[in-house]
């Protein structure tokens, strides 16, 4: 069934009304994610009406649908994507096996523990962004601000619907503690590094959703190669929901290049400070941007070599990407694969095995995927004749998890001594100067197809809509 | 080879794709595939379902080009951006489109019907303003042949132009306006002409569209006067370009239902839309898709009737031919209006039928002739021509072009 029935209190595709004690228990939940919303969401936001889009049903005629909605009033709810008949577990020791529908006893505390830790992301990310709004650059911003927020909002309910439904009072625990922990929160943080940092500004936002919102995807997407079925359906689902924060992500740095490309091209300099003097973002520091969201989200995939990662995938728990559509034998026990290694103050490479090397596999794959975005950006400075490109630093810099923790790389990938570090980072990771720059530019633009200087429009609206389209009303 | 009937091809724009993939997962006909570079929908795959439209984040999905030949899945995988648009979307087409003369000329032609009439309900979606004055398709001259007999006093030609890989799609009825250039900083010549071929080419398959050209040595009064379109496209060489503006005519168009019948009156070289719907229904004559024509053609004499001898070799089983001549040395002046008096009864019966389409084409004058026969066949049926007429129209079953 594809059907969204909203007819129920909480809105869902899995027949929640069938199974009471399930249903009974997700609505005790439901008021305090409620609370939660109303105290870590966005902030004064409580009353506007916002032009989002709801799921009325996961089909692709059902599940874009655009209205004007208070975003409290927004319908959280459970959808997973539609059972493939006859779903079989298509890696690990497993292969072959019908798919589960409910979760193995031996399992169930990894299980528990790969749910909670993607479902503790979700509110997080919420909470960094909480005060955005206020310097929203225009009402179009605005308004996919608070799109990716309520749907960052839907996917804890996706992952709380999983732990309420399959692991009992475990899982009703931890659907609590996860509106309990606050991002960035010393005494009881978010889980995962990457989202205890700030999103103070909307620079940060946009690499944020460039980037650390494309780790989602991956992650989603290994997981919705998991044996576990009910994880696949709902992650699968999700996956289609993240595709417009990435979105958001690649063209807000888009659309800041190309502003900063018309004022360079227009007052013939690329001066850095004449450019922040004419209020817009010069290249460079956008550059230190991307080092610092890239090193700090590449941390999330976690150790090059890991055993974990290797028995997730052996035990069918968490697939690679795009698992089922790679050719070969989805066993991993004799292939290699190579991953960084350092040797006398030199980085090489190795190889291991596969198995291993999952978390490092799936950081390259997403690394490869933002390359493209990179390649894509660059193209906007390749069009206004401004020789300036882009460029991802080594996996190696300036990481805290892994092998390179200890280590100090530059952006080339050479290993440097801390004092070389101390003395160059300032050109490589955005100062306390370059950030407080940042945030002098973030005013509030709401005046419907006005943007703030330092960003160009879009290249067209949201569901087709004009730019100057009225995205969020305040009444 | 080119085909006229233009394709809409789905594309992806990669230069608003964010390469999420959502598309290719989507789709239930596995026509989106992609490689290191782009996202791209095969041609030939995608059934136009719109079910990856709604999913997009980004919008870059909603993309389509009016091609005569699809693009290929390599084709677009090595695309940074779209290519360029060779015609304006759907939505760019609209009134303002159509050239001021366009318009005028067409609103004088379609005066004897009493205005602009809708066309037949199933008539295909005809494709109007592709091309404008300021942006020209531009045609090469792949035939020219006198149609009327050399020592004929008119001198009839039947001119063949071929769009090569230019996608311009016709329909059976439509016109185009030949530009003519007149020099130097001075405004072009315009002037419309009826298509003369059928949709998908004078030559089946290829991109080609033919036109039925007088030159004109004298105005109505018999004063000379050298035509400047209808010489320039009488005088065409073989290879010869032209630029051609168009396609216009939204309104005199067939219908495509079967056993739909057309009731043809014409003269002269008002003829061009009649062979063009005379050959659309031959070429789909093993359809058997039922339907009757009747043509009604004036001339002087057969040697000044534009395709006289194709004429005469079609099957009566396809279409019934009436031919009308003013000036036959020993017969007395015959009019389209009196053949039309002749078949009384068979045009009272087509007329009474909802699924014929009646078609007038020619010089003004014959309106009234026209109209009057219509008349006396409705007055012997007790029913009133001038109400009848206003029916037709509204229901897109009559439709007159004279100049």
């Amino acid at each position: 069934m594809s059907g969204i029935n909203y007819s129920e209190r909480i809105p869902n595709n899995v027949d929640l009304a069938s199974n009471k004690a399930l249903q009974r228990a997700l609505e005790r939940w439901q008021p305090a994610y409620l609370n939660w919303w109303g105290e870590m969401g966005p902030d004064k936001s409580q009353t506007l009406d916002v032009y989002l889009r709801t799921a009325v049903s996961v089909d692709p005629k059902g599940w874009a649908h655009y209205d004007y909605v208070k975003m409290p009033d927004y319908r959280w709810g459970i959808f997973l994507a539609p059972a493939e008949k006859d779903r079989k577990v298509n890696f690990g020791t497993h292969r072959g096996d019908p798919a589960w529908q409910e979760v193995p006893g031996e399992y169930r505390s990894t299980l528990r523990r790969i749910i909670v830790t993607q479902g503790d992301t979700e509110p997080a990310s919420v909470e960094q962004q909480r005060h955005l709004g206020q310097t929203c650059p225009s009402l179009y911003d605005l308004r996919n601000l608070f799109q990716v927020n309520v749907e960052e909002g839907r996917h804890l309910w996706a992952m709380v619907y999983l732990l309420h439904a399959y692991f009992g009072r475990d899982g009703r625990e931890e659907g609590e503690a996860l509106l309990e922990r606050r991002s960035g929160d010393s005494d009881n943080p978010r889980i995962l590094t990457a989202f205890n940092e700030k999103t103070p500004d909307w620079l940060s936002f946009f690499m944020f959703t460039f980037l650390t919102d494309r780790d989602g995807k991956y992650q989603l997407a290994a997981l919705a190669e998991s044996a576990f079925d009910p994880l696949s359906r709902t992650c699968r689902f999700m996956l289609t929901e993240e595709a417009h924060h990435l979105f958001v992500g690649e063209t807000g740095i888009g659309r800041i290049i190309q502003r900063t490309c018309e004022v360079m091209n227009e007052h013939k300099t690329d001066d850095p400070a004449k450019l922040r003097g004419m209020g817009v973002i010069d290249l460079p520091t956008l550059q230190k941007y991307l080092n610092f969201h890239y090193s700090v989200t590449s941390d999330l995939y976690g150790s090059e070599v890991s055993s974990n990662a290797a028995s997730f995938f052996t035990e069918g728990l968490k697939g690679r990407f795009d698992e089922t559509k790679i050719g070969d034998d989805h066993q991993l026990e004799s292939t290699e694969y190579e991953v960084p290694d350092v040797a006398a103050d030199k980085i090489v490479s190795k190889h291991v095995p596969a198995l291993t090397a999952l978390n490092e596999r799936l950081r390259d794959d997403w690394i490869a995927d933002v390359q493209k975005g990179i390649d894509r950006w660059n193209r906007i400075p390749e069009k206004a004749g401004i020789p300036f490109r882009f460029k991802l630093p080594h996996k190696g810099f300036h990481r805290r998890i892994g092998l390179f923790t200890d280590l100090h790389i530059d952006p080339e990938g050479k290993v440097i001594s801390e004092a070389d570090w101390t003395h160059h980072h300032a050109g490589w990771l955005p100062t306390e100067e370059d950030r407080a720059f940042v945030h002098s530019l973030m005013g509030r633009v709401t005046e419907p197809g006005k943007f703030a200087n330092w960003i160009a429009p879009p290249h067209q609206g949201i569901n087709k809509q004009p730019i100057d389209f009225e995205y969020v009303r305040f009444s | 080879m080119a085909s006229t009937e233009l394709i809409r091809q789905h594309l992806i724009d990669p230069e608003i794709c964010i390469r999420c993939n959502t598309c290719e997962e989507t789709c239930p006909r596995d026509a989106i595939t992609h490689d290191a570079n782009n996202y791209v929908v095969k041609p030939g795959m995608c059934e136009n379902c719109s079910d990856c439209i709604a999913p997009c984040p980004t919008g870059a999905i909603d993309s389509w080009r009016r091609v005569a030949t699809p693009f290929t899945i390599d084709e677009q995988f090595g695309w940074d951006a779209l290519p360029a648009e060779e015609v304006p979307g759907d939505e760019a087409v609209h009134e303002a489109d159509i050239p001021e003369e366009v318009a005028r000329l067409s609103a004088l032609a379609s005066q004897g019907q009493g205005g602009q009439a809708p066309p037949p309900w199933s008539a295909a979606h005809p494709y109007v303003g592709l091309y404008t004055l300021a942006k020209p398709a531009i045609a090469t001259c792949s035939g020219n042949l006198r149609l009327t007999a050399p020592d004929a006093e008119s001198d009839i030609r039947h001119i063949v132009l071929d769009f090569g890989q230019t996608a311009f799609p016709v329909l059976e009825g439509q016109s185009l306006a030949v530009i003519v250039p007149t020099g130097e900083g001075r405004p072009p010549h315009v002037r419309m002409y009826s298509v003369a071929s059928p949709r998908n080419g004078e030559r089946p398959g290829y991109n080609n569209v033919a036109l039925t050209v007088k030159r004109v040595t004298q105005d109505r009064s018999g004063t000379a006067v050298r035509g400047v379109a209808s010489n320039y496209l009488c005088d065409l060489q073989k290879g010869d370009q032209v630029a051609i503006a168009g396609p216009f005519g939204t309104s005199f168009l067939m219908p495509n239902h079967p056993g739909s019948s057309l009731i043809m009156i014409c003269t002269g070289t008002g003829s061009a839309p009649m062979r063009a719907m005379t050959e659309r229904r031959r070429r789909r004559l093993a359809r058997d898709e039922g339907g009757e024509l009747l043509l009604f053609f004036g001339a002087r004499n057969p040697d000044e009737l534009p395709y006289f001898g194709p004429l005469q070799k079609l099957p009566s089983s396809l279409i019934d031919v009436q031919l009308a001549f003013s000036r036959l040395a020993d017969k007395p002046k015959e009019y389209v209006q009196d053949r039309m008096l002749a078949c009384g009864e068979k045009l009272a019966r087509l007329l009474g039928n909802d699924n014929c389409y009646v078609y007038i084409c020619g010089h003004k004058q014959m309106e009234g002739g026209v109209e009057g026969a219509f008349a006396k066949i409705c007055e012997t049926q007790g029913r009133d021509w001038t109400q009848l007429r206003d029916q037709l129209r509204a229901n897109g079953r009559y439709h007159v072009e004279t100049y």
